[in-house]
Formats: C-alpha cells, structure tokens, sequence
C-alpha cells in the first residue's frame, strides 16, 4: 500500500499550517511577557512538533475524530478551529473555544472533530478507542486519530487500550509524538525498549499490530506513513502505533508557580537539567520549520518571497488572535455552574 | 407484573433500553463469550463485547464511546474493580462535558455490585458509595428493590451524564414485583418505604431492609419509624429527608460504610445545618465499624450495621430529646 504523494498545493497548505501553529505557539509563549498574568496555570507549546501534526491530519475527513493530550494547540487550528476563540480559551475569557471552562490544556472542537483531551497522562487513548468504536459500529470509514507522547506510553492505559483496540480491529490510528522527554526525565531513563536502543514504535509487536517509526521533523514522511495507518484502518484492518520522532523546542511548560509569582518558559530541559548545549541547538538547526521551507523552495512549490508572504500572514492573524482574546471579558460568574450536567 | 430477582430485574432494565435504541452498548468481562449469550443473541457483537481484565480501558472506552453518541453500559461485577480505574470515574467521564463548555455529552453507565458480606473478606465487600458521590457531573444510584433496579437502571441508560449505577450483592436474589412493559424511575426522588412519625430513618441498598426490619420490631413498642430510601444519591433528595424530619423530630442515619466515608456523613451535615430547628435530639448514624470488614462470619457481622445496632441508634435517638 502506498500513499498517494502531496499535490504542490497541498504540501503549501501543510507548510501554511505549520506556520499558523508556530505563530499560535509564539504568541502564546509572548503573552507572559506580553500580558503577564493572562494566562494561568499550566501551558504547553507544540513548537517542533508542527510537521508531524500537519502531517498526520493531512487525510483527515468530515466525520473523523481526533483526540489529544494538554498538548492540544496544533490539532484544532489544523482542524479549523477558530485560533481568536482558542487564544480566548487559553486566556479564559468568555468567547474562548470552550467558555473558558477548560483552558490551554483542554481545547475541545466537537464540530470539527476535535473530541477531548485530556490533562492526566495516557488517559485518553481509551477515549480514542471508544470514539472509534462507535465509527466501527456507524461502518461509513470514519477512524480516529489518537495523539500522545512517548511517557503515555509507560501508562497501563496505553496498553490495555493498544491490546482491546488490535482484537476488535478499531479503526484508530495511534500517534506518538515522542518528544526525547516525559517532562525533564529522558526517554531512555524510564523506557527500556528506548534503553535497549529500540524504538518505541516495537510495543506495538505486543499488540499484533503494525508498529512505524517515522521522522516527525518531515510532514510529508509522516503524510504516508499516517496515511496508510488511515488506509489500514478504514479498510477495517484495524489500528496501527505510530512513533513519529520530533524535538520539542519549548520546555515541557511554563514554570510553575503559586499566584503572584510571573509566569514564563524557562529554558529547555536539555540545557536547564541535563547542560547538554549542543543538542538543543542540534534541534534548532533540525527545526521543521526552515526544514520544510528548504525543502519547497528546492522543489520549486514555493518561492522565498511566497515564503515569506506566508509566515508575515500567520503571524498577523495571531496578533489579531491575540487582540481578539485580549479584548474578551471574562465569562459570567453563574457560567461557572453551567454544564456540570447534561 | 411479574416477580423477579433483583439481578433479573436489572437486567430487564438493559434490554429495555437496548430495545428501544440501538445506541446502547454493553460490554465487559466475562459477559458475552458465546452467540447463546442472552444480550449477544439480542443484540449482536457490534454491540455487546467481552473485553479483558481492563478496567481502565473498559471505561475509557465508554467515554470516548460515549462522546462519540453511544450509550455504553460497562458490566464491572463489583465496585472496588473501579478503584483500578479512578482517574476514568472521579477525572475523566465527568469532566468532558464541563471543561469543553457544554460541546460534549458523556452517558455512560458503570454498573457495578457491592457489599458483598457473605464471607468475601476486605477487598469485595466495600461500601464505597460516597467515594462518587460527591463528584460534580457523576450521578450515583443504589436500588433497594427489584422494581427500582430496572427503573433506575433504564432511566441510567437514558441520563445525559455518567452514572455509577450500585447493586447491592446481598439483594442479588430477592425476589420483588416487577412491572412489565417500559418501567423508569426518576433520579433524585426518595421513597417512604414505611410511613411513620416518631422517627425518621434514612438508609440505602441492603441497609433499607434492615431498617425495615428494625422500625416492625418497634413498632411492637409503640414506636412508628419512617424509613426513607433516597434510591440516588446523587441527586439526592435532600427535600423528603427533611419534611420527614420536620414532623418526626428525630433522625437514625444508617449506612453500610465506615461513618467517615460514608453517605450518612455527608446528610448528617446536610440536615443538621438546614434542618436544625426541626431535630429535637442529636442525629444518629449507624455505621459499618471503622474496620476493613473481616473474614470470619461473627466479625464480619459485628463491623457492619445490623437490626440490633438500628435499633439500639433509634432509641438513642429518642432518649437524646432535647
């Protein structure tokens, strides 16, 4: 099976939306600087992870569903969501995706299939398999994308979840986003698949399903590897583990700290814990980003002017994300009662 | 009608609701292994699954079912097979529709026994009730009767939001009037199971027949308790607990888990805070011994509530007159 390769036409949306995530993600990151105490709590930024985001929700169709993690900025704006509603969310204010009941960590967008996500690790991959479920049942191709990081795979959610979903063949597509890092501890300190020098992507022998490895710095790599997961899965051949390998360039959040004291991003945990210089700026010079701008402007799909062009427009239609959120009172205080049942 | 056993009843209550929409699901260990399998017969294996020992994935699964316009019923046996599975009861299914501001709805129902103390020793015999019931977006319901069972049970199917749906063990085979047809009782609506107005006793699950048992016996000596069955207790009707109290004055809360984790707690403080002007006497709980309930026949019944102990609280609560 092979995927169909990306028209130039739509390797410039992939790379547009790359854009517009990594502008989402700045604009966020600037806010505490900007606006300091606009946002609380705890945030974390998809900055690394864009191509294999993009990637992966390239065959993405009416009716499919994605699930995610706290990480769970990059999803919607690909998906479609409003990025002025997403930035009202994370700022908690009234016209946010979710009413500012869920914040940073909890964007939800049912009308364009972006289902949960849920803040405790691993926890919703089971989610995922119960989504699809219900496209299995419905039989009109429809599967699921269920995104986590390499630590949710430590979690007996993630097993019992990989074991139920390969014997009742659902149609999920299981994308691991594994980042080297569950917060500052590396992944061969706690994986011993990634100890004995193997890549994660082996759990899914376990679970007699297809395992992939795929560099997640390169949308398009990762467009035919999760496309023919989607192929597997809608074909009714059940699900497939994607490891798909990116750096995130952020650290893990934003410090965390008691009210009063201002938020910001530290420094990323390879310099901040473990004073590894090199790799971090390895990672820079790996970034997706100019990566995939090379790549377009090499293949003739995109000029550098055109280039340009693009990123000057994600970045305004942040900033107007930005003023947007800023601008949005704080919901009533009544509101605060209001969907705690159906 | 018809005379059923409890567990019978509760089943009659799926079917009805798997009847009548094909959204229902029903899965879980150790149902459905073959096509003889009453509800595989019924309803196929789209629908009806045996899953692993996966608690976590279990109930995950109903949520993202659930979010996704499915109606599952998750078949847990016993209730502490859910403390596996926390984080998916307490963190996740009642969580979605508040922090996505109302986008998703997640009807689920997680049905599990529990009390089991018929020499089934500290880990299946827990009374874990008020662990749920505190939980905001989680209803929580305890049957005492066969009838209820299957009404509670349809009108689980039916709710919006998730429901840990409590069968008491010990009522597993008692036989009760049943009615045919489509049968649903509503949350957050308490019976009078005796009428009665020296007295108010409020118990739930097995606890309501000892109660029973203990307001014939004092009414051999004149004494007329009420016993009120709140059926859910999330909702709980807070309401019919205190007009009872208003005109009996006094109040034995009986309740099979230890008194700090109990639901007794929990309406003590309720109706000594909203009911005060009513209560002539300090309230009574009678709960389980703050004990992990024993092996043995003799202690497992001297840790949890028994007629005796009922009675003895009722009198207490009519000496402590104020």
């Amino acid at each position: 099976m092979t995927v169909q390769a990306l028209s130039t036409e739509r390797q410039v949306w992939v790379y547009t939306q790359m854009l517009r995530v990594r502008e989402f993600e700045e604009s966020v990151k600037r806010t505490f600087t900007e606006s300091p105490g606009v946002i609380r709590g705890h945030t974390h930024l998809a900055d690394g992870a864009e191509a294999s985001i993009v990637g992966s929700l390239t065959l993405f169709r009416p009716g499919d569903a994605a699930l995610a993690t706290y990480r769970c900025h990059g999803y919607p704006l690909v998906l479609g969501s409003d990025p002025k509603a997403m930035m009202a969310e994370i700022y908690g204010r009234v016209d946010g995706l979710c009413k500012g009941l869920g914040g940073s960590m909890h964007l939800t967008d049912v009308k364009r299939g972006f289902l949960g996500t849920s803040g405790i690790v691993g926890a919703g991959i089971p989610h995922a398999a119960g989504a699809a479920w219900a496209a299995q049942i419905r039989k009109r191709g429809e599967v699921v994308f269920c995104f986590f990081g390499d630590g949710a795979s430590k979690q007996g959610a993630f097993h019992e979840t990989l074991n139920i979903a390969s014997l009742w063949k659902l149609p999920v597509i299981f994308v691991m986003e594994n980042n080297g890092y569950n917060v500052v501890t590396l992944t061969a300190q706690e994986d011993a698949n990634a100890a004995a020098g193997e890549p994660l992507s082996v759990k899914a022998k376990a679970y007699a399903m297809p395992g992939v490895t795929v560099d997640g710095g390169d949308p398009l790599a990762v467009h035919a590897v999760v496309g023919e997961a989607i192929e597997r899965a809608r074909a009714g051949n059940g699900p497939t583990l994607v490891e798909s390998k990116v750096y995130r360039l952020s650290a893990h959040g934003n410090i965390i700290a008691p009210p009063g004291v201002p938020l910001h991003y530290p420094e990323h945990e390879a310099i901040a814990v473990f004073g590894n210089r090199e790799e971090y700026e390895a990672a820079l010079r790996g970034d997706p980003l100019p990566r995939f701008r090379g790549t377009l402007i090499n293949s003739g799909a995109l000029s550098a002017a055109r280039a340009d062009e693009l990123k000057n427009k994600a970045a305004a239609e942040m900033r107007e994300a930005v003023a947007f959120a800023l601008k949005s009172p704080y919901p009533k205080l009544e509101s605060a009662l209001e969907n705690v049942c159906a | 009608m018809a005379q059923l056993p409890f567990i019978a009843a509760v089943d009659e209550g799926i079917h009805q609701e798997m009847r009548r929409d094909p959204n229902v699901l029903y899965f879980g260990q150790n149902l459905a292994t073959t096509e003889n399998h009453p509800f595989v017969a019924a309803y196929g294996t789209d629908r009806v699954r045996v899953t692993p020992i996966s608690e976590t994935a279990e109930i995950g699964i109903a949520i993202g079912a659930a979010m996704a316009g499915l109606r599952p019923v998750v078949e847990l046996y016993m209730a502490e097979f859910m403390l596996v599975a926390m984080d998916q009861v307490v963190n996740e299914a009642p969580r979605f529709r508040y922090m996505s501001g109302g986008q998703v709805k997640v009807p689920l129902v997680l049905k599990a026994g529990f009390g089991f103390t018929a020499g089934w020793a500290g880990q299946h015999t827990g009374s874990l009730t008020a662990l749920f019931m505190g939980v905001p977006g989680l209803k929580v319901v305890v049957p005492s009767t066969p009838a209820d069972a299957k009404g509670l049970m349809a009108t689980a199917i039916r709710d919006d939001n998730p429901v840990v749906f409590l069968h008491h063990y010990m009522l597993t085979l008692e036989h009760g009037e049943v009615p045919d047809g489509e049968h649903l009782v509503p949350f957050g609506k308490a019976e009078i199971r005796r009428p009665g107005g020296d007295v108010t006793i409020v118990a739930t699950g097995w606890m309501v027949h000892r109660a029973l048992a203990a307001a014939n016996k004092l009414a051999g000596e004149g004494i007329q308790a009420e016993v009120i069955d709140p059926r859910t207790v999330a909702p709980l009707d807070l309401a019919a607990i205190l007009k009872s109290v208003a005109k009996t004055g006094h109040l034995v809360l009986v309740d099979q888990a230890p008194r700090h984790a109990s639901v007794s707690g929990i309406i003590a403080g309720e109706v000594a805070e909203q009911g005060f002007g009513s209560l002539k006497a300090p309230i009574v709980q009678v709960t389980a011994r703050d004990a992990t309930v024993p092996y043995s026949e003799p202690l497992e019944a001297f840790v949890i509530p028994d007629e005796e102990r009922i009675i003895a609280g009722v009198r207490k609560a009519l000496q402590g007159r104020r």
